[in-house]
């Protein structure tokens, strides 16, 4: 009967890793559409931003409420997961908290603290339920947020209040069979699934063990479950913020990239010694981004580690005045169309060549033209990462390529290349200030 | 006197006389012609020259540093622009620059070295900041804004962009003045609408424009005085304070020009 149950933990863990690693697979292949970009530089300012960043929660603190309800379920999960690491020992071995003989008292001391941190991770969860369903926190309820990305919100906020809820009547029941089953090691009293503990009073032994069996396996394969789901979802920055602040842009975040096939031509225009070396014809592609492949792979993996919280497009100036403009939206929209590709690809599909792109199917000029490049969106973003640079990149495609910018830009383009400013004056006036001051009429 | 407190040579006038500046003032295309903001740069020269800081400016060599451009997209017109101005500075053997726009000065400071541009290059905040520190402007007590209510527009390209907070509160501290905050201010300031080349177009259809929000955060403190730290913001909220009709009772003023009436310059 043992076997039994440790052949098929076995399998269910193989199943559930089978998944994972081929769904990873394929989100490393979406993620590499994009553009090479060197971001390996200045390793300890990478390790210190992802140790603040990602595992501190630093920029979560911008808001103080969430990100304590945020830090319970990050600590909740991060700390709840060592007991995974005892359910599978038990799962494999056939054993029964092995590390409850092991540890004596401090056993005890563990498990309430794990079911301490399973009700904080109810609360904030219930908390966060709140937030979006019945407040309705106006962030959350942007226009790309309507139909998947808020049934995957709330669904993954169900699926972890579920998850703890079988903890704790593993728990429970388990106390109550403890000492009427030698499978079962005295572990003294848990504090809160104790309060669960009249519930299943008065059950039989043999009841009990069949309920504390269901909510061990339904937890085990509840993870295994949400694991899988989480690679499919928003909620994958679990995994993604840790690269992605590793990956974060180091320099002033004014600083646009450079683009060195641009600086050749020039260079060559000029009659200057242009080095060849830095990009090879080949690799010229277009100028700017219409689509995925256009991107970095930076920009992508980006997209991948968002959770549509909505931090960026709510601090957006766009955004706040009623223009088109959704950071967040930039990211999904990207996040979607490399989905798109990467599944279309991966099916011997038409991939990028299926007559549509990044920008004018998933995203507009419009949206684009109404970034003031203030970086606000940036500096919001928990996990640092860069809606700006997407925009910047398709506007340079739109100039570049298509000479489609608005009407004034192309003016002010005339106005810098002729007069040398972007508004029409003459150059020869440039310099009139200096006799103003001395001469002030 | 004060026709020394206004004199600015050009780069191309020292080098005939065999001087080297200190520093290179960066006027930038607002500073050059905007009607309004000539007295900005005006106003700092008069700066530059009270406290004996020897520099020049590039006057009719100087161009756009092709900033509005590249965020609009057309990176070879910036780069055209930036290795014009790259190779003008130099070939002066351009060490130091000093600019008030906030937009020259990322530029500049960022991305000119990947064209071989390398300078040392501070904002007008910074350096004004650095005299207070030595003692050279700002110890006139009881100056006319003594006590008076000032809050300080964060301009996104000093802030954001090159986490410059306290360097203009801090001149603005010297002013002995009531320095009150907006809601939305440092790294959460709203920006004034006018960055990434949007002075240089009309807004996406929406339902505010960017500016008036900003002003309305602005006219909620009571301040008297909006300070400003780069020409599209000093235009954006000076448009936002006509709008809201306090033109009368609320100024928008740059920090030189804070410091230069300070000094009573």
């Amino acid at each position: 009967m043992a076997y039994i149950s440790q052949i098929a933990f076995l399998i269910v863990v193989a199943i559930a890793s089978y998944f994972i690693y081929k769904r990873v697979t394929q989100i490393r292949k979406n993620i590499f559409l994009g553009k090479k970009a060197e971001r390996n530089d200045n390793k300890s300012d990478r390790w210190r931003t992802m140790f603040l960043v990602a595992f501190g929660q630093q920029k979560m603190f911008k808001r103080i409420v969430p990100a304590l309800l945020h830090l319970l379920i990050y600590v909740g999960f991060i700390v709840i997961n060592l007991e995974v690491l005892e359910f599978v020992i038990d799962g494999l071995a056939g054993t029964h908290r092995i590390f409850a003989p092991i540890l004596g008292d401090f056993y005890t001391v563990l498990i309430n603290v794990f079911e301490f941190l399973a009700v904080g991770v109810l609360f904030s969860c219930v908390v966060f339920l709140i937030r979006r369903n019945v407040m309705k926190v106006k962030r959350f309820i942007g226009e790309e947020m309507r139909k998947w990305p808020t049934l995957d919100a709330n669904l993954i906020l169900v699926i972890e209040i579920i998850l703890m809820f079988a903890i704790l009547t593993m728990n429970a029941t388990d106390m109550l069979i403890q000492g009427q089953d030698d499978h079962y090691p005295v572990t003294g009293k848990f504090f809160f699934s104790g309060f669960l503990v009249p519930f299943f009073e008065g059950m039989s032994v043999e009841s009990l063990v069949l309920v504390e069996r269901f909510a061990w396996w339904f937890h085990i394969i509840g993870i295994l479950g949400f694991a899988i789901y989480v690679t499919y979802s928003k909620h994958l920055h679990i995994a993604m913020a840790f690269p992605n602040t590793w990956y974060s842009n180091l320099f002033a975040k004014g600083k646009m990239e450079n683009m060195p096939v641009v600086t050749n031509e020039v260079k060559m225009m000029l009659g200057m010694p242009a080095e060849g070396s830095d990009a090879s014809p080949e690799e010229i592609g277009r100028f700017g981004a219409k689509d995925v492949n256009d991107l970095s792979w930076v920009n992508i993996m980006n997209a991948y580690s968002c959770t549509e919280c909505g931090r960026c497009t709510s601090e957006c100036p766009a955004n706040q005045t009623g223009k088109k403009l959704s950071p967040r939206k930039i990211m999904m929209a990207t996040r979607d169309r490399a989905e798109e590709v990467g599944n279309s690809i991966a099916k011997g599909g038409k991939g990028l060549e299926d007559g549509k792109s990044l920008l004018g199917d998933f995203i507009t000029k419009e949206e684009i033209n109404a970034c003031t490049s203030c970086n606000a969106c940036v500096e919001a973003c928990p996990v640092n990462i860069d809606p700006l640079s997407i925009i910047l990149e398709m506007r340079r495609y739109v100039a570049m390529e298509e000479s489609g910018s608005p009407a004034s830009w192309n003016s002010m383009f005339q106005n810098v290349e002729t007069s040398f400013s972007p508004w029409k004056f003459a150059p020869t006036d440039r310099f009139n200030w200096a006799k103003e001051i001395k001469d002030p009429s | 006197m004060s026709s020394n407190l206004n004199q600015v040579k050009t780069m191309a006038n020292m080098m005939a006389s065999g001087e080297t500046p200190e520093v290179l003032f960066w006027v930038g295309c607002a500073g050059s012609f905007d009607d309004r903001y000539k007295r900005v740069t005006q106003s700092f020269v008069k700066i530059l020259n009270k406290v004996g800081v020897s520099f020049a400016v590039l006057g009719e060599e100087e161009t756009c540093t092709g900033d509005p451009a590249r965020r609009a997209g057309n990176e070879f017109l910036f780069q055209m622009q930036a290795m014009a101005n790259i190779q003008v500075m130099n070939g002066y053997e351009v060490k130091k620059i000093v600019t008030a726009c906030p937009h020259c000065f990322n530029t500049i400071k960022n991305e000119y070295p990947e064209l071989g541009g390398n300078y040392e290059v501070i904002h007008h905040s910074t350096f004004l900041q650095q005299l207070i520190n030595e003692g050279k402007v700002g110890l006139e007590c009881g100056g006319e804004f003594k006590g008076k209510k000032i809050t300080y527009h964060d301009s996104c390209y000093l802030g954001r962009a090159n986490n410059i907070y306290e360097a203009p509160r801090k001149v603005l501290e010297a002013l002995d003045a009531d320095l009150v905050e907006m809601k939305r201010c440092r790294t959460k300031g709203l920006c004034c609408g006018a960055g990434g080349a949007q002075m240089f177009k009309d807004a996406e259809p929406g339902n505010k424009e960017i500016n008036i929000e900003r002003t309305e955060e602005a006219l909620a403190t009571g301040a008297n005085v909006i300070a400003a730290a780069c020409p599209f913001c000093m235009t954006m909220m000076r448009d936002g304070v006509k709008n809201k009709e306090k033109e009368e009772s609320v100024e928008v003023l740059d920090l030189a020009e804070l410091i230069a009436k300070n000094e009573g310059l």
